[in-house]
């Protein structure tokens, strides 16, 4: 078995919310409440979960672009959430991510090259003249031409500015990339390309991936695990083909029966009541008791915790007991 | 044979930008049959919209214009008639409902009021009857304790709900035509399962004609009674739904499709379409997908195709097939 890459431990990142005339605390926004995974070096997780379930905010507190509020975050043996700045900068080198939206993640006024050197430039590594080279390298690795590095990123599609977005990630060398929603905002002809890049880039570096994403399907193409997120904690995780055949969570069961897809046409759908509660002021008991279509009596009362079902298979609800 | 509801013949509607002219939608005929939902499938940028607003007369001109063509709904020819008569069909006889539900609603007005205001505007009743009916509307799309929905403002609701009161508001007059643009795409899927329901609904008990432009093909397989594929501002395809996605003919629909990654199965690789969508300004001549199809002959490069028909009401715009 290889070694655990990163290793997140009771992960907390909490919001306050502050209001009146001496702005008092009044409450917090539960962005992520309580969230331990760990992820091997070149092993994909894919985490999925609707809008608000805390999935990018879990993603960003593991580069410290958000501080979560309490947890350990164990990269390579090192708990990154004590690094100081010098640290983070080198730590940085070994995690990059890669934004859903390319269009705004990429500065206007920058040359496609530019952008893409500027990681080299911040952490000092070669002269200009190889830094120069090894922008041409990543364009040609993700499929693109040399020569676009003078061009800007108005000039290219969106497919090609997700490509310079993955080529940014890439040109430290990193170990692992949390990508948060690569593909959403592509037309299908396109997601399908940058999948394949991804698989390609995992293949070729030893990459791992926390792949954030909304869409299952997607999730399935990719993923060695696949860990889904409700209000804020992790509801269900286990291998890739476990999941998809035996998914114990009834929000799990939901998420895939409203799966829209053409071969799969006519099947019963668990149409799932009302909408995600607020992470401000969440259901007592387990979250999803509200909206869930097998609730217990105890569901109302008692949070279920984590629990390993058999080989790895974790699920946290009352329905399974281990 | 049902009839037309809506005919369209040879729309043309051009974009005139400093940078040229963009062909956004160039030259496509369909028919919409009374109480059948028609699906425009499409990627970002093929003329989905464009077209659904030209029916409409809401293109913004300057820069839009249709330059040529006819749009008849019903006998009535929609681009010749007069300012007042196009006013009264839209709005109380051709409804639409937008993707992005936050940005249609008025902030500043309740959900209530922006529904009582349309149907004051088409419909003679007072102001109860008006109320009543916008109460049994809100209701019918399944908002939850519709008298009190019926005083909230729109940021009150969450994504889900507001665009149920967008359709609310849509059927106000009930409408025998509907077009719905991408009604399902800014949705999480546990909601989006929602929203179909509300379309089968529609379409089973109001029996209504619905022109659903979307650009996922499960979504489609769900709701569409038939297909139009575009491309590039012109039709590549139109069939009967299962006749389509059973038996496509067109080298872009199977394409497409076989991007699409699939949730029964893994595969090492997901198959794309090479290369992106050709510059509307300056679109390569013949078949406008020769550049990217790996079928195409000399003939694709000279000429455009012309409708071609393959079986029953399946129609393909492809040289493979004369």
């Amino acid at each position: 078995m290889t070694d655990k890459l990163l290793e997140v431990e009771d992960l907390k990142k909490y919001y306050p919310v502050t209001g009146g005339l001496l702005s008092r605390h009044l409450g917090d926004v539960r962005a992520v409440d309580g969230v331990s995974f760990y992820i091997k070096e070149g092993e994909t997780l894919g985490l999925v979960g609707e809008s608000g379930c805390g999935k990018s905010t879990l993603g960003r507190a593991i580069l410290r672009l958000e501080e979560p509020t309490e947890g350990r975050i164990i990269y390579k043996g090192t708990d990154i959430t004590k690094l100081g700045k010098k640290e983070l900068r080198e730590l940085r080198k070994e995690i990059q991510i890669i934004f859903q939206d390319p269009q705004s993640s990429l500065d206007p006024r920058m040359t496609i090259g530019q952008s893409i050197g500027e990681g080299l430039l911040i952490h000092g590594i070669g002269d200009d003249r190889a830094r120069v080279k090894r922008v041409d390298e990543i364009l040609e690795l993700v499929g693109l031409e040399a020569q676009h590095a003078l061009r800007y990123p108005h000039e290219f599609s969106s497919g090609q500015r997700q490509r310079v977005g993955i080529g940014r990630a890439l040109t430290v060398n990193p170990k692992l990339i949390i990508a948060d929603e690569p593909v959403s905002a592509l037309d299908v002809s396109i997601q399908a390309q940058i999948l394949n890049l991804m698989l390609d880039l995992r293949r070729e570096f030893g990459l791992a991936y926390l792949f954030i994403a909304h869409d299952l399907s997607v999730i399935r193409q990719i993923s060695h695990r696949v860990a889904v997120m409700y209000l804020g904690k992790i509801v269900e995780l286990a291998e890739r083909g476990e999941f998809f055949q035996n998914a114990l969570h009834p929000y799990t069961e939901a998420l895939l029966s409203a799966i829209l897809d053409i071969r799969q046409k006519g099947k019963t759908r668990i149409l799932l009541p009302g909408s995600v509660p607020s992470a401000l002021n969440p259901p007592s008991g387990c979250r999803f008791h509200t909206r869930c279509h097998r609730v217990l009596p105890i569901c109302h009362q008692e949070e279920p915790q984590l629990k390993d079902v058999g080989s790895g298979h974790l699920v946290a609800c009352h329905l399974y007991r281990a | 044979m049902k009839d037309a509801i809506l005919r369209v013949r040879n729309l043309k509607t051009y974009f005139f930008t400093r940078r040229g002219i963009i062909k956004a939608v160039d030259g496509i005929d369909f028919d919409l049959l009374e109480s059948e939902c028609l699906c425009l499938v499409g990627e970002s940028g093929c003329g989905k919209t464009v077209t659904a607003l030209s029916i409409l007369g809401l293109i913004d001109s300057p820069p839009g214009r249709i330059v040529g063509g006819e749009i008849y709904y019903h006998d009535v020819d929609l681009l010749g008639c007069p300012r007042d008569q196009l006013r009264h069909i839209r709005g109380k006889e051709i409804a639409m409902v937008f993707q992005d539900a936050q940005s249609a609603l008025n902030p500043v007005f309740t959900i209530g009021n922006q529904i009582v205001e349309q149907v004051k505007l088409h419909l003679e009743v007072n102001d109860r009857e008006a109320k009543g009916r916008a109460i049994g509307l809100l209701e019918e799309v399944g908002i939850p304790s519709p008298e009190k929905a019926f005083s909230y403002y729109p940021h009150q609701l969450s994504g889900g709900m507001k665009q149920r009161a967008m359709i609310a508001m849509s059927l106000s007059c009930a409408p025998q035509l509907l077009i719905a643009d991408e009604p399902t795409t800014a949705v999480d899927v546990t909601i989006k399962a929602q929203i179909l329901d509300i379309f089968h609904r529609l379409k089973d008990n109001r029996q209504m004609s619905i022109l659903f432009i979307t650009h996922e093909f499960g979504v489609v397989s769900e709701i569409g009674d038939r297909i139009a594929v575009m491309y590039a501002g012109r039709l590549a395809e139109i069939a009967t739904t299962s006749e389509l996605l059973n038996n496509p003919k067109h080298p872009y629909t199977t394409g497409l499709l076989k991007c699409l990654p699939d949730i029964t199965r893994e595969r090492d690789r997901l198959e794309s379409i090479p290369g992106t969508v050709p510059s509307l300004i300056d679109p390569p001549g013949g078949c406008l997908f020769h550049p990217r199809c790996d079928k195409a002959v000399a003939i694709c490069r000279e000429e455009q195709p012309p409708p071609l028909a393959v079986g029953d009401g399946h129609t393909v715009f492809c040289h493979l097939y004369s």
